[in-house]
């Protein structure tokens, strides 16, 4: 479930934190860096991993939006329409996106390699509309950006 | 004093991210300073700099830092909130990329100050590109021997470490952000205990906003007094503004507390785009109340100023609209994002969220009615006050103040309901009947 080096990195982390259980959103981050989300399988690996009841790995992973708990396409594509994004055409954009890849929010393409949610502020409100590719931010979108954006994602 | 227009955190200089660079600019001067003298005489210099936080509230920093214990047999945490989420605020990120040392060289003094030997960073998950930056400056400060043991010869010596939020408002909030750490859902705590006696894991811990922390090292380099005269005197410094919405130039601009907001708008924003007029500003991030177009003139950019207007400064995240915005529209995304953010334990704010969302929709929806205005401005009034911690007052406020502020537009929509009726049940009782 876990790589060698991230099993390493695991052993340098315990020594920063007191308690194993600290451990939870550093291990479920290699997690889904690894495998791109995080299964019940996974959950229970962790779980085993820190000693720790499957409910607390299964709480932490659904209380926090950034744990996908199904499995995302090859881009994950985060528009922001929170208030400063909304005001400068971010629904549009939303709108575009989907009619785009005949998906709605929350949805992946057939060919599993789009997945396209409606996500709050991510702190790029200068540079609104924006949305989030995978961990890059692209900023100061339009219409035609998204669109070579899309045919450049393959 | 004359006018101020020295950038203190965000200066104009080229590369400062390079630690050679912050170097040749006099970086990590304070912190020498700051381990010649007595750990008290550092706090001393920031209590009497008068610091304010940044992160909204607006506790006085070096008060803050004198409630944690002198001798403590437990060990001593720092927490950096770098959580950013709130909506129209993004300042932090601009530390992180364009002078990260000034904010780890705050680190290290105010760990220095309170005796810490663990500063945890904890930034919003989202900002992956951000903690590599700042994961970059830590390995070259550590490098150089600013982090790690004896730190120049010291004898003290203190670690940084970024703990990796995972997309939760929540964690902002101070005790949420503790219990993250910890490992759990970012659920508030009752306070108190507050964090100094009972911080993460039981031990005294104190939590600084990263701007406030980025302050320190000015403050030790140039003295309280000095720092104390810049900007309004009740709230001395320099504050990032973040302006967006309907303005020319969005961005982070530094200036001194107390600047005018049409300065802020008009001189550093560029203005209003297609130069329309203004319709409401969000002074400080979404939760705080919103002013009108009309009344903006002359209103300064303060603590003080602000609550004397009925508002607040908040983490200075200016939002501006124009003339052409559905304010309706834009109160009803901002109510979904606390909707979807509350963290559930308390009833009166993960239901009342919900519900004011839901009678904002059925205005969006052409479905509201006049009863609808009390009837969310009395969810919102029970929200307030009724929580653990302050989303809950988050959410009602900017409701609250768009219903004060802008009540002609609800009654217009609601003219156009096809079928007016008096009472709405509040949506627990509609599935509880059917």
């Amino acid at each position: 479930m876990l790589s060698e080096q991230n099993l390493r990195k695991l052993e340098d982390l315990r020594k920063k934190y007191p308690t194993e259980k600290a451990l939870t959103l550093p291990v479920l981050w290699m997690i889904q860096e690894e495998h791109g989300w995080i299964s019940p399988e996974a959950m229970k690996f962790v779980a085993d991993l820190l000693h720790l009841p499957l409910r607390h790995i299964y709480g932490v992973v659904t209380f926090y939006t950034m744990f996908n708990s199904k499995p995302v396409g090859k881009y994950h594509l985060q528009v922001c329409t929170n208030v400063s994004c909304q005001l400068l055409g971010a629904e549009k954009l939303v709108d575009h996106v989907c009619w785009r890849l005949k998906i709605k929010p929350g949805e992946t393409t057939a060919d599993s390699r789009f997945t396209v949610t409606e996500v709050e502020c991510l702190g790029s409100c200068g540079t609104a509309p924006m949305m989030q590719v995978n961990d890059r931010y692209q900023e100061n979108l339009t219409v035609e950006k998204v669109d070579k954006l899309l045919s450049e994602l393959k | 004093m004359p006018e101020f227009n020295e950038k203190l955190i965000l200066p104009d200089i080229a590369d400062l991210h390079n630690i050679e660079v912050y170097e040749q600019h006099g970086g990590y001067q304070a912190l020498r300073k700051a381990l010649t003298m007595q750990p008290a005489a550092v706090t001393d210099e920031v209590k009497k700099s008068n610091l304010r936080g940044r992160g909204g509230a607006c506790f006085p920093t070096g008060l803050k830092w004198t409630f944690m214990p002198k001798d403590s047999a437990k060990p001593k945490y720092l927490c950096a909130n770098g959580d950013e989420s709130e909506p129209g605020t993004f300042k932090d990120r601009q530390i992180f990329e364009f002078n990260p040392h000034i904010f780890l060289e705050g680190c290290l003094i105010a760990a220095y100050a309170m005796g810490i030997q663990t500063v945890f960073v904890y930034v919003r998950g989202e900002y992956a590109t951000w903690i590599k930056l700042l994961q970059k400056a830590i390995d070259d400060a550590a490098a150089k021997g600013y982090i790690g043991k004896n730190i120049l010869g010291s004898g003290f010596g203190t670690e940084i470490v970024i703990y990796r939020g995972a997309g939760a408002y929540i964690c902002g909030e101070e005790s949420a952000l503790m219990n993250s750490i910890e490992g759990e859902r970012g659920y508030p705590r009752v306070k108190p205990p507050f964090p100094a006696q009972f911080g993460v894991w039981g031990n005294p811990t104190t939590i600084n906003n990263v701007e406030t922390i980025a302050n320190v090292p000015v403050i030790i380099n140039r003295g309280w007094e000095w720092f104390s005269k810049i900007g309004a005197p009740k709230q001395p410094g320099t504050l990032l503004f973040g302006i967006s919405g309907h303005i020319n130039k969005p961005g982070v601009y530094e200036a001194p507390t107390g600047t005018l907001l049409t300065d802020l708008i008009y001189k550093n924003g560029g203005g209003v785009r297609n130069n329309k007029k203004i319709k409401a500003v969000i002074p400080g991030g979404s939760s705080t109340n919103w002013l009108r177009g009309e009344e903006i003139e002359g209103v300064k950019m303060d603590a003080d100023s602000l609550k004397a207007v009925g508002t607040a400064i908040g983490t200075g995240g200016i939002i501006v609209m124009d003339e052409d915005t559905d304010v309706i529209r834009v109160i009803a995304r901002i109510t979904h994002f606390y909707h979807h953010e509350s963290c559930g334990q308390c009833t009166p704010c993960r239901e009342g969220c919900g519900w004011m969302e839901k009678i904002l929709n059925r205005f969006l929806a052409g479905q509201g009615t006049l009863a609808d205005i009390d009837l969310l401005l009395d969810v919102a009034n029970n929200i307030e006050g009724n929580t653990i911690c302050a989303l809950g007052d988050a959410a009602a406020w900017p409701v609250q103040s768009v219903i004060k502020k802008f009540r002609n537009e609800f009654e217009k929509r609601a003219r156009k309901t096809p079928q007016a009726h008096s009472y709405v049940p509040p949506p627990h009782l509609v599935t509880a009947a059917s």
